[in-house]
């Protein structure tokens, strides 16, 4: 696609083609253009520029606009939208009825099963949860027979522990029902946990686009993420289990081993781990009679201080991967830290992600 | 005591007040629907015209429509042309008064029902493959449903109530267009004190019970269908 939006003060320009299979991640701060770009997706703003295609079917053009309707593009909104006359049923019903021509290979109860829906079938939605809204939400729009699934924020009104539930059913739905998700989000730990790859925004504009882990790691971004969450995610397999002391090796993707409180994975499995840039300290050399277990040689790749506070963030390369540190730019003076230096990174605190299973398998 | 009053307007006002409700549910609902979605600069000038009937004192409205409805102006003149019979003192005529003083009884509360809606449940329906007038009958119609039923029974209620406009468009032509609020008055005119009682008591019940009706069911009910 290639689009201009123009509002009062804001403009959204986009040029981006976005894979046909697989979670692609539309990530960015509030406000950068994201929900306005899916929108456009779907047909619901009418009001901008440019070409949108799919397949070989422009959507819109010169001259062309095919309607919402026409698109066969899924919607799961922000605030669910289910229709409060109907029924949890009457509302899975109202999308399966109208998809009935769509050659897809699965029908309502494939849905029903796979969503966990089957409880929830003779309610109102008055009287849902609101991850239970949102399964809904979603199970709705599966049977609508998309082409494409947009998902705006889905999880962004839920606690954490109701997205820990739904995250696992988003990660399953390209492999199980066969169909690409846009999904946007301003939460790095849903891109982390459920997508393959990332366009990212700021300000209307693509800045950055990529697999999850190279884009995080981009120093670039922190500004997006925000200081606080800034962190970059490690690819790694479970390695060795120390029941007694309730730990697991996982040992990261080009060197390099990390111990995390224990995760009940079998040896071998894929996992992805999250380390928050303020949680990695660094030293010159490996120091001893420390509480930090998980030490890991790098080598310092950029640094770049922020001359509006006392930080600084270092990137770091641990040969196959990035890690990225924010130490105070006082101690980047006392250790002399430049590009090129081998340092010793300090993991404190790492957050595992438990649903990154082996990618391309079934959930 | 005299005898029972005379029925017959009685029930030609109910026939009125059921045509003129139907002919407002088919114009009124496209109009409350605009006015609830555009943003077009014409929008506060057709609220305006919709809501003139509110304020008009009903003379000046049945003065108008005497004038555009009777045999020699365009409009009166070409449905003589085509039916043979007049638009003034016809019953035909009080539907077409009686939709003009009632309009803004139906298309306020519609519109109002329509704005309560929004646009979102209809982007939903949109993505669920369902077009505008597929959305429409099944998602905006049945979420205003409560709406549509407030509309209708204000619209049936404000028609059994109307005077001045039927006076002056209709006349008082027994069978065919005198109402019962003329009977009534004509009564009073009449010294006959007992049938303007009697019929004026059926009117103040008929209403109470209405708007009784609506307002409870407004507030117990939350619409539901499917």
């Amino acid at each position: 696609m290639d689009i201009a939006r123009r509002f009062a003060g804001f403009a959204l320009e986009i040029a981006q083609g976005f894979p046909g299979t697989g979670i692609t991640a539309l990530f960015g701060p509030s406000g950068c253009g994201k929900s306005t770009l899916l929108r456009i997706i779907a047909g619901l703003d009418r009001g901008a520029a440019g070409r949108v295609v799919h397949g070989d079917t422009v959507w819109q053009g010169p001259g062309v606009f095919v309607p919402p309707h026409r698109r066969g593009v899924g919607h799961v909104f922000q605030d669910t939208r289910l229709f409060p006359h109907l029924t949890v049923r009457g509302n899975l019903r109202y999308a399966d009825r109208r998809a009935r021509g769509v050659p897809v290979g699965y029908g309502f109860d494939d849905v029903v099963d796979a969503l966990d829906l089957a409880p929830l079938l003779a309610r109102r939605s008055g009287q849902l949860s609101g991850g239970e809204r949102q399964r809904v939400a979603i199970g709705r729009a599966l049977l609508a027979r998309p082409r494409l699934l947009l998902m705006d924020e889905p999880l962004a009104a839920l606690d954490t522990r109701r997205k820990g539930e739904i995250l696992p059913h988003i990660a399953r739905l390209p492999i199980a029902f066969g169909l690409p998700v846009v999904y946007v989000t301003h939460a790095v730990e849903e891109v982390t946990q459920v997508c393959d790859r990332i366009v990212a925004l700021a300000a209307g504009r693509v800045v950055a686009t990529g697999g999850v882990a190279e884009v995080l790691a981009r120093l670039d971004l922190a500004e997006m993420q925000g200081r606080f969450e800034a962190g970059t995610v490690l690819a790694g397999r479970i390695g060795a289990q120390d029941a007694g002391l309730h730990l697991t090796r996982v040992d990261l993707r080009g060197g390099g081993v990390i111990e995390v409180p224990q995760i009940g994975l079998a040896a071998g499995q894929a996992v992805r781990l999250r380390v928050r840039a303020r949680d990695v300290s660094l030293a010159l050399a490996r120091p001893a009679g420390l509480s930090i277990r998980n030490m890991l040689d790098a080598v310092v790749l950029r640094i770049d201080p922020d001359p509006a506070s006392a930080f600084a963030e270092v990137l770091l390369d641990l040969g196959d991967q990035h890690l990225r540190a924010r130490v105070t730019r006082a101690a980047v003076a006392d250790l002399a830290l430049v590009p090129g230096q081998p340092v010793v990174a300090l993991v404190k605190a790492v957050s595992f992600d438990r649903q990154a299973l082996p990618r391309g398998g079934p959930g | 005591m005299t005898a029972l009053p005379d029925l017959g307007p009685l029930w030609l006002t109910a026939q009125l007040a059921a045509v003129t409700t139907l002919v407002l549910l088919v114009l009124g609902t496209p109009i409350a629907w605009w006015l609830a979605r555009t943003g077009a600069r014409l929008k506060p000038a057709v609220e305006a015209v919709t809501a003139l009937p509110l304020v008009l004192p009903p003379t000046v409205l049945g003065f108008y429509l005497l004038v555009f409805l009777n045999p020699t102006a365009p409009l009166g003149g070409w449905w003589l042309a085509g039916t043979g019979s007049t638009l003034t003192f016809s019953f035909t005529g009080l539907v077409v008064a009686s939709a003009v003083y009632s309009l803004p009884f139906m298309v306020q509360p519609l519109q109002a029902a329509f704005e309560a809606v929004g646009r979102a449940p209809l982007e939903a329906a949109a993505s669920l493959r369902a077009g505008p007038w597929d959305a429409f009958c099944t998602v905006a119609t049945p979420m205003a449903l409560r709406g549509y039923l407030t509309a209708v029974v204000l619209t049936f209620a404000h028609t059994v109530g109307e005077f001045g406009v039927v006076l002056m468009v209709g006349g008082n032509i027994p069978g065919r267009t005198k109402v019962v609020s003329i009977q009534i008055y004509e009564a009073v005119e009449t010294i006959d004190y007992a049938t303007a009682h009697a019929l004026a008591l059926i009117l103040l019940v008929f209403s109470f019970v209405v708007l009784l009706g609506v307002y409870t069911v407004n507030r117990r009910f939350p619409v539901h269908v499917g």
